[in-house]
């Protein structure tokens, strides 16, 4: 394909740690495919050579977190043919979110020598919540094997099939043996949708949720499973609210977990 | 019967490797007793134990050199026979022309050494799926070499007396092993199984070795960590389907599908089309599904199993009752694995016999049922 028929690519950040977009640049021997596929005309991660657009594909990263990122990102929708939201952030708000149930204000305030120099938002948001997105990529960080399998979709014109399935089927599927059950750790495997290839598991980790919520997930059954292993209320719902806790099945687990250990508060003689 | 001490037994392992195959048997490996490719007869679980229950599984030290004193790990013959992921066709697009791949690959036949009785009858279940169907599948299954163990300990989730499917082993093998202390008394099946033996140094096993390997079978009988009364099947769960534990075991159910994954007669799978980014390969993959996913029932613009409850039901249905009607067996080989790996510990046991004691609670109209 000659650059001028090729589609037309962009990628750009909101807040977030640029974590997603090395995905890209670390997929090594796709890149030189993707780049003969593609042409990348706005990546400031890679390159300082910039195009305005019309874009036919654009990866946002990130979540909206500062006011003027509301703007910027409606502006990237109407350049845009489809928009991807790529990350934890992007999808769900991020680690960042953790603000979004406290006073941002205090936080800047303790940080920053000049808090009246920062402009930021109460909330950090998903880029769905503030324009059309077309498909969603999640993860903390992006699976690179999920994303070149989106675009190689794309460029064959069909729609991505992402999976919502639980990180319990792949981890099955690689012979991992169940860290929940053989050890007892800890694990959202069950309720966190599958993409990450198992990662924690394959380490004998717990997995930590960063690809958020699998297809409705029971939280609840879980959440009293995690309980019932030992670890006190309070940790079982700060888990549910760590990198995708602003993913609504999780915050509302989070919530329901916390407002049960509260009225158990309240049952104690 | 025919009688291997330990190290004629190790012999014969070996040789199974010389002869070029492929050896599948249980090794100890990150916290459990798996199945595996193994090197040799040392890389089997001497010393070790298994404690089971629904949703925990902890492995235990024993103080004898005995290697197959476990019930089972979480997987069976399926992982090696029926792999989990499997490019089945490969279509390459070189100069304008376009040539397509499906023949099965060329592996080394595989060796199992240890399958349980609950085992072999679930690689007989999946026969039924798989082998006039697929031929990845028929190629390595009509390869493969099974050397079966009468189960000795049984564990805290297995029914496989209730299911008709062990402890003894009583189908495809072509050897079957009960493990003494002192070695092995051996049942040949199959000329396979007389070829196998020859290589090494046995002799007829004496009366009294026969009789202990039957008490090793007739002490696992009593061993059974669970029952389950199979009576009016299919029916009580069909005409249970509006029955209110439904619902109760919905709300306990993940929808995770490590049942689906650790059953071994599960074979619902997923055919995904995949591409390079060049667009000059693409491939087809099968990789095992699970009917608890939402997305498994998708079909055009909508889930039509869109609740737990209802994808629950429709798993414990098939398993033990429409598998009836479908391949003429249930689809339940007893062996518990579903129990065990289940992270929130659901026992099908229990849920069917919950079911069983309120039969008929909720009726369902006739021409519904017919429907």
């Amino acid at each position: 394909m000659s650059a001028s028929t090729k589609p037309r690519v962009a990628v750009f950040k909101m807040a977030s740690c640029d974590g997603c977009q090395l995905q890209i640049l670390d997929a090594e021997e796709a890149l030189l495919d993707l780049a003969g596929a593609i042409n990348i005309v706005n990546f400031a991660e890679a390159s300082s050579y910039m195009e305005p657009g019309p874009y036919d594909v654009t990866l946002v990263e990130g979540s909206i977190s500062a006011p003027e990122q509301i703007e910027q990102v409606k502006e990237i929708r109407e350049q845009s043919k489809f928009l991807i939201a790529i990350g934890a952030c992007a999808t769900s708000g991020g680690i960042q979110a953790l603000r979004n149930t406290q006073d941002a204000g205090a936080f800047v305030r303790t940080i920053y020598p000049t808090p009246e120099y920062v402009k930021t938002l109460a909330t950090s948001t998903p880029i769905a919540d503030h324009v059309r997105v077309d498909l969603e990529l999640t993860g903390c960080p992006i699976d690179r094997g999920q994303l070149l399998g989106a675009l190689s979709a794309l460029l064959a014109g069909a729609m991505p099939r992402i999976s919502t399935s639980s990180v319990c089927v792949e981890c099955k599927r690689r012979g991992y043996v169940c860290v929940l059950v053989a050890k007892g750790e800890p694990c959202l495997g069950p309720v966190t949708r599958t993409g990450c290839g198992a990662l924690c598991p394959a380490f004998g980790r717990g997995c930590y949720g960063c690809f958020g919520p699998s297809q409705p997930p029971n939280t609840d059954a879980l959440g009293r499973r995690l309980v019932d292993l030992g670890l006190p209320s309070k940790l079982v719902a700060d888990k549910f609210r760590f990198i995708t806790g602003w993913a609504p099945a999780f915050r509302e687990a989070a919530d329901a977990i916390a407002d049960g250990r509260k009225d158990e508060e309240v049952a104690a003689p | 019967m025919r009688y291997l001490d330990r190290e004629a037994f190790g012999k014969l392992v070996d040789a199974l490797a010389g002869a070029g195959y492929d050896l599948i048997g249980p090794t100890v490996r990150d916290g459990a007793i798996v199945l595996d490719h193994i090197d040799g007869a040392e890389d089997l679980p001497s010393g070790v134990g298994e404690e089971q229950g629904p949703g925990t599984y902890r492995l235990t030290s024993r103080d004898d050199d005995m290697v197959f004193s476990w019930a089972h790990g979480p997987d069976a013959g399926k992982r090696f026979l029926f792999p989990a992921r499997e490019v089945l066709c490969t279509a390459k697009r070189n100069d304008g022309q376009l040539t397509v791949e499906c023949r099965p690959g060329d592996e080394r036949p595989f060796a199992f050494v240890g399958l349980r009785s609950c085992d072999l009858h679930a690689i007989a279940v999946q026969d039924r799926v798989f082998l006039d169907a697929d031929p990845h599948y028929a190629r390595r299954r009509e390869r493969a070499l099974f050397i079966g163990v009468n189960c000795a300990v049984p564990g805290g989730t297995c029914f496989c007396t209730s299911m008709g499917t062990g402890p003894k082993c009583t189908i495809g093998f072509d050897l079957a092993l009960t493990e003494l202390p002192g070695g092995f008394v051996v049942e040949v099946s199959s000329p396979r199984g007389e070829q196998m033996i020859e290589v090494v140094r046995s002799r007829e096993a004496t009366e009294e070795e026969v009789r202990a390997a039957q008490a090793v079978t007739t002490e696992a009988e009593g061993q059974m960590g669970r029952s389950l009364d199979v009576a009016d099947m299919p029916e009580l769960l069909y005409r249970n389907r509006e029955h209110p534990r439904w619902k109760d075991v919905a709300a306990r159910c993940l929808a995770c599908g490590n049942c689906t994954s650790a059953c071994p007669t599960c074979f619902c799978h997923d055919i995904v089309e995949g591409m390079s980014i060049t667009g000059d390969t693409a491939t087809r993959t099968r990789e095992w599904a699970s009917c608890f996913s939402e997305e498994f029932s998708h079909i055009v613009g909508m889930e039509i199993r869109k609740s737990r409850e209802s994808r629950y039901r429709q798993w414990l249905t098939h398993k033990f009752a429409s598998w009836i009607d479908q391949f003429g067996t249930s689809g339940c080989v007893g062996c518990g694995r579903c129990i065990t790996w289940c992270p929130v510990g659901i026992d099908v046991t229990e849920e069917i016999t919950a079911i069983r004691a309120t039969d008929g609670e909720v009726e369902v109209a006739e021409e519904v049922m017919a429907s």
